[in-house]
């Protein structure tokens, strides 16, 4: 008698179950979850998915059960004669005809019907569903997500990266295009996928009905940091989502202590110009982020790291162990020098 | 009655395997021995044509590249157990799943099907080779070789690491700079032309060497299966043969077919490669439909009910399967009517798999299962496969696809299709024709734990999957955040990798210990009812000792081996086979099969390294057209007896 032994498996074995049962619970009401719909697009095809499971589960049951009827019904049958050991007799040719053509016309209705309701489901879902979209433009980049606001007066026109406010209940249209590589935006909260392509300018539209934010990750696979790719949709209600616009298309705050001054000169003087655009200042390059108010979003790195003086530290000094292959180079500085940068950089509201 | 005599090459029902005396019997099987013997020695083992050989090799290099690619799984495992893991980096990981894919469809699944039949197909039709012996060696080592490129430069850390798929621009020259898509291009040339090889063996062999008597209605379900797979190989081959050269061009001599900047186009590539690509799956699929044909039969010991239902679902299955491939693109700014249409024939296809797997059911229903460890494969194909195919149809659907394409999700679909539709098939094939080519059974225990490892393991790996992709966790991935919550279910979908590992070591030690000490196997262990059963374990070099000539569908059943009718009067002093007509299998000539050769050796080796010197210097297809076109000169040297083609009717020996 060894009644601890058997007890390890049936200890593993449970919390492995109850890992899958949280992490499912868990994750179906998640921040990057299909099931979880917060817009028209996913809600439609969440009930779709619920439907389609739910007949897919009826029909696995119907064939798998007259699957095991038969080997239940043929592994226990007397031998039959000589004549039909290997061949069915006329009577049993009937039956399984029979069976076999209604079995077939059967998945004949059940799969006009699928292509009737996805055929339908698929066309109430690409049509922009509300008036007065929001136009907003994506660029795609190794492995980063431009976001531009246009507006009817160019001097209102910004650009940020990797988040993308939006109105809650107004659709958005979203033109995207890639530099690079061939990239997919999608947030699954929201709504399905659409490429990113090289040479071609694809649309896709949502809206957001609840305000929260959303994680949207690229879904086609684009290189060394594919996996690094995030973007988070903010929705907001209205007041608040302008008052973000009117900030946005302001200039980057100009220093105003000797610290955020001096850091300001770390960052005019160094390599990071190269790269990077902070209106109102001479850099403007636009190889990486615009950073004029890197400091009012959540994460940096495209939604790797949370927005904290830590983590930005770390990756300024040293990107590749952070996301090993982007294009940002390491960079040397002294202590003080970094601490001017960090400071200037977190002014950036 | 002499086996020398002259008599004319042609199908005599009256004249039986069990008229011929054992004296007569035992002159024919040593002339036949000694002119098909195999040169024996290193220098025999490069030169052998026989088809029997050939196959064997493929297959067993098959596995070994199957064992290569779950190593490759395994390690993406290993990673993605959990968050934020350290084992491997973007870079390993990237080249990792490339060589996953790239091994599991272009040097395991595509090929193993092909082996399968050029193993099982001459045997099965009763001929004593394939049509084209010498082109079947060099398929063998165009295929190998590339194999072999593929591997030596991942272990140089040259892999390649843009995806199976290799989208351009990231496999184009800007985004994947260095060799490492060439390499993948290149071995993409090697395997194209092995794959095509095979296709015309199989396709000659079949129309043109069938045993007297074999109409197209006769013969079995997997032979219609490789056939039709071996069109769908010459029909989708020519898309990734004109876009693996475009790119190669792109990348080693500046054309600008994938560039946008220069007027090129990126989703040209995706149009090209998934012409070639969704068929791919079909092509790995449709061989597997034969063998669970092949096996149903033997083990309820009833013929397949529906036959003419069957074959033509295959053909359909075929055809629709040249129609779906915009469905890998619905993320593509292509327009949504044109789209649909790919939603309702992917949906489409699902009538002639149905009706497969109905007249299984059927024939199972009307016969007597024996639950041996091919039928047990068989059943867990239904309720893999079965899975597979219902997602397959969910995905069909555009909007719902958009949510999951890319996503584990797919991932779950297409292992559970693969896993399910295709290597269990393959598993069962293997139990049940393991003693015909080794002549000794496999375990049954040992089979049992080699299923049921398998089948558990296959289940705790790839179900967890779908409610990834469901949650938002998208492919290709080399790790993902702790907060993402997706923490759980990889750690399960990795610990059901350690039962496939443990399923496939038993396997591996069940054929070790088989090969050395398994029960002789005796002509026809299964008492199944195709030819390849007629000779013994395993076959001679010959393959049948006697052409039989076939009266139905089922000639082992119609008729004891010993009743078989069977022709005479092919010579036995060189490598003579009976050509018949292409409907009926009516005997129209005597022919003669190449001799072994070194030739097709040495035309992988010079046409080979073309292809490889090709990947550094656009000079190496100079070179190559030289030194092939010198090959191929004495390849086609007259060598033949004049007399070698000759109609058996006009003019009888």
């Amino acid at each position: 008698m060894m009644p601890a032994r058997p007890r390890v498996p049936t200890r593993f074995a449970s919390t492995l179950s109850a890992c899958v049962v949280v992490a499912f619970v868990v994750g179906c009401s998640g921040w990057q979850s299909a099931l979880d719909p917060k817009g028209p697009r996913a809600d439609a095809v969440a009930k779709l998915h619920w439907s389609l499971v739910t007949v897919a589960a009826v029909v696995y049951v119907i064939v798998i059960s007259a699957l095991i009827y038969a080997l239940w019904r043929g592994s226990r049958r007397e031998l039959p004669d000589q004549a039909h050991i290997h061949r069915e007799t006329p009577e049993q040719a009937d039956t399984m005809k029979r069976g076999v053509v209604i079995a077939v016309a059967i998945t004949a209705v059940v799969m006009l019907s699928f292509v009737f309701t996805s055929v339908s489901v698929g066309s109430s879902v690409a049509r922009v569903d509300g008036n007065k979209p929001l136009r907003i433009d994506v660029v795609g980049h190794q492995w980063w997500w431009e976001v531009k606001y246009p507006d009817a007066d160019p001097h209102n026109n910004f650009e940020t990266a990797n988040e993308i406010h939006v109105p809650v209940g107004r659709p958005v249209l979203i033109k995207m295009t890639a530099q690079d590589v061939i990239h997919s935006f999608w947030a699954p909260n929201i709504g399905g996928k659409k490429d990113l392509i090289p040479g071609h300018e694809t649309v896709t539209w949502f809206r957001a009905d609840s305000a929260g934010v959303y994680r949207g990750q690229c879904a086609e696979f684009c290189g060394h940091e594919h996996a690094k790719m995030a973007f988070f949709i903010v929705a907001e209600p209205r007041l608040e989502f302008e008052s973000w616009l009117q900030k946005q298309r302001g200039e980057a705050p100009q220093p105003t202590d000797s610290l955020t001054q001096a850091g300001q000169k770390v960052f005019l003087s160094g390599p990071c110009v190269m790269c990077h655009t902070i209106s109102g200042t001479p850099a403007a390059a636009t190889a990486g982020p615009n950073l004029t108010h890197l400091a009012s979003r959540r994460t940096i790195a495209a939604g790797t790291l949370p927005n904290n003086t830590g983590n930005l530290a770390g990756w300024i000094l040293d990107p590749q162990t952070i996301k090993p292959g982007v294009k940002m180079p390491p960079n040397q500085l002294d202590p003080q020098s970094l601490r001017a940068l960090l400071a200037y950089l977190e002014s950036l509201k | 009655m002499t086996a020398s005599a002259p008599l004319p090459a042609v199908p005599d029902p009256d004249f039986r395997r069990d008229l011929i005396s054992p004296r007569d019997e035992e002159e024919m099987r040593a002339r036949l021995s000694a002119t098909w013997k195999e040169k024996s020695g290193f220098y025999g083992w490069l030169t052998s044509t026989n088809h029997k050989s050939i196959a064997k090799r493929y297959i067993v290099t098959a596995i070994i590249f199957f064992i290569l690619g779950g190593l490759e799984a395994g390690m993406m495992r290993l990673q993605l157990s959990r968050p934020e893991n350290h084992f491997v980096g973007p870079d390993l990981y990237n080249q990792i799943f490339t060589m996953h894919g790239s091994t599991m469809m272009f040097l395991f699944a595509v090929p193993v099907m092909e082996a399968v039949g050029l193993y099982l197909v001459p045997l099965m039709i009763g001929t004593r080779n394939v049509a084209f012996p010498r082109m079947n060696a060099l398929g063998y080592w165009m295929y190998l070789f590339g194999g072999v490129l593929l591997y030596v430069a991942f272990f140089m850390n040259t892999g390649p690491d843009a995806g199976w798929f290799a989208y351009v621009p990231l496999a184009g020259p800007q985004y994947s700079p260095g060799k490492r898509m060439d390499i993948w291009a290149q071995m993409i040339t090697f395997t194209e032309i092995a794959a095509l090889i095979g296709a015309v063996e199989i396709i000659t062999t079949i129309f043109k060497q069938r045993a007297p008597g074999m109409s197209l209605n006769r013969m079995p379900l997997f032979v219609w299966a490789e056939l039709i797979t071996s069109f769908m190989i010459i029909f989708a081959l020519p898309a990734i043969v004109v876009s693996s050269t475009m790119l190669a061009a792109d990348r080693l001599v500046d054309t600008h077919f994938f560039n946008p900047a220069e007027g090129g186009d990126a989703i040209l590539w995706q149009h090209l490669f998934w012409f070639f690509g969704h068929p791919e799956v079909y092509i790995i699929f449709i061989p597997a439909l034969g063998m669970v044909s092949s096996v149903v039969e033997a083990f309820t010991q009833r013929r397949i009910f529906g036959y003419p239902a069957m074959i033509l679902s295959m053909v359909s299955t075929a055809f629709l399967g040249f129609g779906l491939w915009v469905h890998h693109m619905f993320a593509t700014p292509l327009p949504q009517l044109g789209q649909s249409f790919f939603t309702a024939a992917s949906a489409a296809i699902s009538i002639p798999s149905g009706v497969q797997i109905f007249c299984w059911i059927a024939t199972i229903w009307g016969g007597r299962p024996r639950f041996s460890t091919a039928f047990k494969f068989i059943i867990g194909f239904f309720f893999l496969f079965i899975i597979g195919g219902l997602t397959g149809v969910m995905i069909a659907s555009i909007p719902y696809d958009l949510q999951v394409h890319d996503t584990f999700f797919v991932v779950a679909h297409f292992h559970y299709v693969l896993i399910g539709g295709a290597v269990f098939p393959l598993w069962a094939g293997f139990y049940y024709w393991f003693p015909k080519l080794s002549g000794r059974m496999l375990s049954e225990r040992a089979g049992s734990w080699n299923f049921w490892l398998f089948f558990i393991g296959m289940n705790i790996t790839f179900f967890p999957m779908h409610i990834l992709g469901l949650l938002g966790m998208p492919r290709r991935v080399y790790t993902y955040l702790p907060e993402m919550g997706w923490g759980g279910l990889n750690a399960l979908a990795s610990f059901g990798a350690v039962f496939i590992v443990a399923s496939v070591c038993v396997f591996l030690f069940n054929v070790w210990n088989s090969l050395r000490r398994g029960v002789p196997a005796g002509d026809n262990p299964w008492n199944a009812p195709t030819l390849e059963w007629a000779t013994t374990s395993p076959p001679p070099s010959y393959g049948h000792l006697y052409i039989p000539v076939v009266e139905g569908r089922d000639p082992l059943w119609d008729a004891a081996p010993g009743e078989l009718a069977v022709v005479t009067g092919l010579r036995t002093d060189r490598h003579e086979g009976l050509i018949t007509s292409i409907m009926d299998a009516i005997p129209e000539r005597r022919y003669e099969f190449k001799e072994p050769s070194i030739l097709p050796l040495l035309l992988a080796v010079f046409g080979g390294g073309t292809i490889v010197i090709a990947i550094f210097s656009p000079w190496g297809v100079t070179v190559g057209a030289i030194t092939s076109f010198i090959i191929l000169a004495g390849w086609f040297w007259p060598t033949i007896s004049p007399d070698h083609d000759t109609p058996v009717a006009r003019e009888p020996l």
